[in-house]
């Protein structure tokens, strides 16, 4: 059984998401790249951007 | 100032027009490899298959259609975008039926995610099939 830590679910969630955005949502190689590390980096800075705002929450 | 619609040009398709929607939802990535696509197909499988199999790595809860839960119909209606994975995963009962583990709430979300990722793909597919993108 693989028991991912949340921040681990995180990355393979957004990799294997921005793979598909990626090749589905633009038209040329570069592009898609491009639009590939965009959603990553918004994925993964969101969830960042949450935890820090639920820690403060929390406090 | 007048500016003029680009409208891509229509290819003319050969054979059944909606072969690479119906194939790229049955397997992830064919719809692609249809439209001879390679490295597309290669990736949108890889992507969608790894986010299914991790899924029920971590306990996934599998839907299935008549429980009477409208909100388990939605997570059945995600699930079915795998296609021949979610299949594979009814025959040899892979999933579980109910969710125990923080973890398997995370992969229920990566099964229903990677469905409905695969029907995005298999759109696109149709669309390089129809010429609607190049």
């Amino acid at each position: 059984m693989l028991t991912p830590s949340h921040f681990s679910a995180v990355l393979l969630f957004a990799t294997c998401t921005s793979v598909v955005f990626g090749i589905t949502q633009r038209s040329t190689p570069r592009g898609m790249v491009r639009y590939g590390i965009y959603c990553w980096v918004l994925f993964v800075a969101s969830v960042i951007a949450a935890s820090w705002l639920m820690w403060l929450v929390k406090r | 100032m007048s500016s003029k619609a680009q409208v891509p040009v229509q290819a003319k398709t050969q054979g059944f027009a909606y072969s690479a929607l119906i194939l790229g939802w049955l397997i992830p990535g064919a719809g692609h490899l249809l439209t001879r696509h390679w490295i597309r197909a290669v990736l949108v499988f890889v992507a969608i298959t790894a986010m299914f199999w991790l899924g029920l790595a971590m306990q996934a809860k599998v839907y299935v259609p008549n429980t009477g839960d409208p909100l388990d119909v939605l997570g059945f209606a995600g699930d079915i975008g795998a296609g021949i994975l979610y299949f594979i995963a009814r025959i040899f009962s892979l999933g579980q039926s109910t969710v125990q583990l923080v973890t398997a709430d995370y992969g229920t979300k990566f099964v229903v995610v990677a469905g409905l990722l695969n029907f995005v793909a298999a759109v696109d597919a149709h669309n390089l099939r129809i010429g609607r993108k190049v």
